[in-house]
């Protein structure tokens, strides 16, 4: 009776290659710490496919296609807090890279020069998010509260920047745990 | 003449620095070991004063300490709040508008836009990415250059020209529009006589100029900056190469 109610946690990767995800679990034996003081939402870890009212969201991943931004505005419509985790997310990161190479070159290059299963063809299913001209960082497509930078931060920092958040402290790194790579 | 030298003292942040006379401010810092942050000046070379991340407050007006002589009893403020907010934005500034891919960089850990970002708590670029398109050169047997992380510094420029002799960069354009050269009819590296050893090859703050065959000899995580701050690497007596 009376418990005190958990922190409400989202996560989400974008355009991000799961390293941060991975870099969260790596947190080990910390994770039932963790889990006593939050409950997850939307996650890879729950499966569950669209976000509730939350008190955290982070987010990994920059926003290359239509199917980011929906899911990065749901997360900020729901999240109290929201975070921009790794260089993707803040950057663009290594996606980013495709920004000076033109969309149509870069299709071409990837789809029809070099031989596919099914002969070469841009694939054109209704059901495929449409791709943008260049990949953003959340930043620039919604409102971010926190950034933790690093590909991927490591697990203490992703451990001490959540405790600090979730025990109400402004969330504050080192001088090691600041990087960007 | 006959007068002691070093007699005449400048302060900065309260502390009493000496100088001699036509020594700027920052070097006047440099040898009292005061940190003050900078990307454009290596004090091997004359100053240029084009980062403007040096820039502090002489006697209440905003001066590039790099340019400016020191004088008999200036109160200088450098590590204040207002300044690192502003060194801050400026390094934010050159993040957005070069293509700064830190993951995929190999002078990561070594690249000293990267350690000011540090110092000054960077969390993000803030700005609106640029994302211009910037060439890459690998026309040189032994020498990348690879102009999305140019900042401009001309160190390269001044070690290429007073150093080797050489003048084999430049800089050429106007405002936005400003941009690194190579002194060849083709405008390519390899139509230099640019060599591996020369000076300009070894004075890039960031990760423009790279030598071949050199990639992640050090490994990411035991590289100059990823456990010492730039404030303490740039107070060393001598600055490290870049490699």
């Amino acid at each position: 009776m009376n418990e005190k109610r958990k922190i409400r946690l989202a996560t989400c990767s974008l355009a991000g290659c799961f390293g941060c995800h991975m870099s969260l679990l790596d947190i080990d034996e910390k994770l039932f710490d963790l889990l006593g003081m939050i409950e997850f939402d939307r996650t890879p870890f729950t499966d569950i496919k669209h976000c509730g009212p939350c008190d955290i969201g982070i987010v990994e991943g920059g926003v290359s296609n239509a199917e980011n931004v929906h899911v990065l505005k749901e997360f900020r419509k729901h999240c109290k807090v929201l975070v921009a985790i790794g260089a993707c997310a803040i950057t663009g990161g290594v996606p980013a890279l495709r920004n000076n190479i033109d969309l149509w070159d870069c299709f071409q290059e990837v789809y029809l020069y070099e031989g596919g299963l099914e002969g070469n063809q841009i694939p054109n299913d209704p059901e495929l998010p449409l791709p943008f001209d260049k990949v953003y960082p959340v930043y620039e497509v919604v409102k971010v509260d926190y950034f933790l930078p690093g590909c991927p931060p490591s697990a203490d920092t992703i451990w001490k920047f959540l405790t600090d958040l979730i025990e109400g402290r402004e969330p504050k790194l080192d001088y090691e745990m600041l990087r960007y790579d | 003449m006959g007068a002691p030298a070093m007699s005449k003292t400048i302060t900065i942040d309260g502390k009493n620095v000496p100088f001699q006379d036509g020594q700027t401010i920052m070097n006047a810092a440099l040898a009292a070991g005061v940190y003050i942050p900078h990307l454009c000046h290596n004090p091997q070379f004359e100053p240029h004063g084009s980062c403007k991340l040096c820039v502090v407050s002489v006697n209440g007006r905003n001066m590039t300490s790099c340019t400016m002589p020191a004088a008999e009893d200036m109160v200088v403020a450098n590590n204040t709040p207002e300044l690192n907010s502003d060194r801050k934005a400026l390094v934010q500034m050159l993040f957005v508008e070069g293509n700064h891919i830190c993951p995929a960089c190999e002078a990561s850990g070594n690249c000293q836009l990267q350690a000011a970002a540090y110092y000054l708590n960077m969390l993000s670029p803030h700005y609106t990415h640029f994302y211009q398109p910037r060439a890459v050169d690998a026309s040189h047997p032994d020498i990348f250059l690879d102009l999305n992380r140019c900042i401009l510094c001309e160190l390269c420029v001044r070690a290429s020209r007073e150093v080797d002799g050489k003048n084999v960069f430049g800089i050429s354009g106007r405002g936005i529009g400003t941009r690194l050269v190579v002194n060849a009819a083709s405008g390519r590296l390899g139509d230099t006589n640019f060599a591996a050893t020369d000076k300009a090859a070894h004075v890039c703050p960031t990760g423009t100029i790279l030598i071949k065959r050199q990639g992640y000899k050090i490994p990411i995580g035991q590289r100059t900056f990823d456990h010492k701050k730039i404030s303490e690497v740039q107070m060393e007596p001598m600055e490290p190469d870049h490699e």
